[in-house]
């Protein structure tokens, strides 16, 4: 196409030269003006068509996608600031990973259109260190974190300063069918804290499946890193030491959790798509036919029909080690504030809107995931919505925070490469995960 | 410049057809220049960026730590199995998608050059795959193949096998499916070259008592030799940056990265700009070079599937 439009050019040019002498400049010299002119009426309209606005200042939420009730608390808060401001939500990508991306994008460049922000749990150090959020005042804090639960709100925090305020958050639970526990004759109920092993063990025998979330993608980081620490170890030694941090995961309790891994990878009664396997995939599988198992986030129950929800029970994440304690994983959402925002002021009332209780309780019926505030978990509808809200409670409570890190987008792309697919994982695995990891943050090696 | 060289024309003659060639030359320059300016403020500035970023080890998220380390990346780059690897795998995958390509779109090209009935409707199904969104079709594929919700497993009674755990599998469908994608531009290009071959020349083979296949092999490629090439080179080039179908169906896993994925990763996932900058004009380089090698070792000229030369 190209070629051909410049062999067309030059030849009309060439006939042209032939017949008629060259124009005199100056004619050049006016057109030329006249195509400058029209450029800069071209420009300045379209900045003109930028600057109009009326009505009270608009702040903008980037939010995760969800079933729509973000953009309901919008409209909410909107009405209750009664024209000192309006919320409009902006919506981000699917995925996590993708999320974090382009809200560092937009921080990097200092986009001011950033007013509030649904951030994704792990990544709030990272935002944290690179300024990239607003922190809140000690008095600021005191007014919006009252009532919060313990975990959540340390996580919203890097080097002492509160950066975000917890708007949900999230744990797993093991969910079982319970026709197939019955099967295999384990006696289990809420309270109860069976072994991977077990759970392993107890599919076999009924020849269904344990889905757990074993794609390359963060889900995956997050069942490795609860394994670790169930294990009793951790992923990293110093997560606040940034570049300099030494990897802890070398360990015996790294190798627990290789085994496992390793344990589910080769037992027929792992998925099929084990290793592509994320929460929607796992939840289909649990609802199969040959289902038996899962550990997953809360959401699954709201979303289950009546038949298979008639049929669901619930325990304790699974533990490494038999009689310890699992570590669950903790996920969630944080509200932060953009540090270029023009509004900061607005934008710290939006966030006690957003985050009040009456928020929190409607944002836990609608879309399943769970309050940070701890007077929620008592509201009756919860209860009624959530009969397994007393083990979710206690589950966030203990469970297992991922590495709080600046550099955490590493840490785990380098544990997901090392430790994926599951078929790969053996005693070696954490050791390559561990000098990855160093390599990784010193520039020495790809990610 | 020529004509101040030339010795001792006719003095009025010389003056007028300097003037006239000057006023010329200013008045190309005039035409280019908006041009020539939009190709350096897209296409040169973020080019010199991208390699003043390359020398420099620099994160978005910690731009305290950003210091100039001349060509450390790029030996970190080519220090490091995993970019060998991926670009291994992007070679295959180009050489597996331009070999089927060219053998399917030119079966393809000659349905549509040689259909009698129903042209319009054949040429416009063939163009289909190429009109969706690469993103689109990348879906539609993983989504056949998965074993949940796949019609594929099931049409071959596969139960459920998972396309996408292995490498050779998941090879196989990311190959597929960009050859299903780009096939019809290959034969786009084809069509335009078989319209190139004079009906005289395969009437004078068929009378003198060629065969098909000789009329094939002996009048019509070598008579479309440079819209092969043409089409060669640009799918070439396409297949070696190869990222939408990588990137949708396995994300990388199975160590099915390709470099475009690889750079992508480290500088949008990493935002580590510096190495990501570094893979980033390896992988212009190698394009460059694909591109050197084809129009001076295979001699492809450009200028002949424009259909006046």
């Amino acid at each position: 196409m190209h070629s051909k439009g410049q062999g067309n050019g030059e030849r009309t040019h060439r006939s042209a030269d032939a017949r008629a002498p060259a124009r005199p400049p100056q004619r050049h010299h006016r057109r030329k003006g006249a195509v400058f002119c029209v450029a800069t009426l071209l420009a300045a309209s379209a900045f003109a068509g930028c600057s109009s606005q009326t009505g009270p200042p608009a702040l903008t939420w980037y939010i995760n996608p969800d079933n729509g009730t973000q953009a309901k608390l919008a409209e909410t808060c909107t009405t209750q600031a009664n024209g000192k401001y309006r919320i409009n939500t902006a919506l981000l990508p699917r995925e996590s990973t993708g999320q974090r991306e382009q809200l560092v994008r937009r921080l990097a460049a200092q986009d001011s259109g950033i007013d509030l922000m649904s951030l994704d749990v792990p990544y709030l150090a990272e935002f944290a260190n690179a300024d990239f959020v607003r922190p809140f005042t000690d008095e600021e804090r005191q007014d919006l974190t009252e009532g919060m639960l313990e975990g959540p709100l340390e996580a919203a925090q890097w080097e002492e300063d509160l950066y975000a305020v917890p708007f949900n958050t999230n744990t797993q639970v093991l969910w079982y069918r319970k026709s197939v526990a019955e099967q295999a004759g384990l006696d289990i109920g809420p309270d109860a804290q069976l072994t991977w092993a077990q759970v392993i063990e107890a599919a076999e025998q009924t020849k269904t499946t344990v889905q757990v979330q074993g794609k390359r993608y963060e889900g995956y980081m997050v069942w490795i890193n609860s394994l670790i620490m169930s294990a009793g170890g951790e992923i990293l030694e110093n997560p606040e030491a940034g570049k300099d941090v030494r990897p802890a995961l070398d360990s015996e309790a790294g190798k627990r959790a290789a085994e496992v891994v390793k344990l589910l990878a080769d037992s027929p009664a792992k998925a099929a798509d084990l290793s592509n396997s994320d929460e929607g995939t796992t939840q289909a599988g649990f609802a199969a036919d040959n289902g038996g198992f899962m550990t997953n986030w809360p959401f699954i129950f709201a979303a289950a029909n009546d038949e298979l929800r008639a049929d669901i029970g619930w325990a304790r994440w699974p533990s490494v080690t038999e009689g310890e304690e699992s570590r669950p994983p903790l996920g969630g959402i944080d509200l932060a504030i953009g540090a270029f925002t023009k509004h900061p002021d607005l934008a710290v009332e939006a966030v006690k809107c957003i985050t009040s209780p009456e928020s929190q309780k409607t944002y836990t019926l609608a879309e399943g995931l769970l309050p940070t505030i701890e007077s929620v978990y008592d509201d009756a509808d919860v209860k009624k919505a959530f009969p397994m809200a007393d083990l979710l409670r206690q589950s966030v409570d203990d469970a297992a925070p991922r590495p709080v890190t600046p550099y955490y987008p590493d840490i785990t792309e380098a544990v997901q490469r090392t430790w994926h697919p599951e078929s790969g994982v053996g005693d070696g695995t954490p050791k390559s995960a561990a000098d990855l990891i160093v390599a990784v943050l010193h520039d020495e090696r790809l990610l | 410049m020529t004509t101040t060289a030339t010795p001792a024309p006719p003095a009025v003659r010389r003056g007028g057809a300097s003037d006239r060639a000057r006023s010329e030359q200013r008045l190309a320059w005039y035409l280019c220049a908006p041009a020539f300016v939009l190709m350096l403020v897209v296409t040169a500035y973020p080019m010199i960026q991208a390699v003043w970023l390359s020398l420099q080890s620099y994160r978005i998220t910690d731009p305290e730590s950003r210091e100039f380390v001349w060509f450390q990346n790029y030996a970190v780059v080519l220090s490091d199995g995993l970019w060998w690897r991926d670009v291994a795998v992007t070679v295959l995958i180009t050489i597996i998608t331009v070999v089927v390509e060219l053998i399917i779109g030119f079966a393809l090209a000659m349905v549509m050059h040689r259909i009698i009935f129903g042209r319009g409707a054949v040429r416009t199904s063939i163009l289909v795959p190429y009109g969706i969104i690469t993103v689109v079709s990348a879906f539609a594929w993983q989504f056949a193949f998965a074993p949940d919700s796949g019609f594929i497993n099931t049409l071959f009674g596969l139960e459920n096998y998972d396309f996408f755990a292995q490498f050779g599998s998941s090879i196989a469908v990311i190959c597929m499916s960009e050859i299903w994608k780009t096939t019809p531009f290959m034969s786009l290009l084809l069509l335009a070259g078989l319209a190139q071959v004079p009906e005289e020349l395969q009437e004078a083979a068929k009378v003198d008592g060629a065969t098909p296949w000789q009329r094939l092999w002996k009048v019509t490629i070598p008579n479309m030799k440079a819209a092969i090439m043409v089409a060669l080179l640009f799918r070439t080039l396409d297949a070696y940056r190869i990222f939408d179908n990588v990137f949708i169906m396995t994300s990388g896993a199975q160590g099915t990265e390709t470099v475009s994925f690889l750079a992508y990763r480290q500088m949008i996932s990493r935002t580590a700009v510096g190495l990501g900058s570094a893979v980033s004009v390896l992988l212009f380089l190698t394009v460059v070079l694909i591109a050197v090698v084809f129009i001076k070792l295979f001699k492809v000229d450009l200028g002949r599937v424009r259909g006046d030369g």
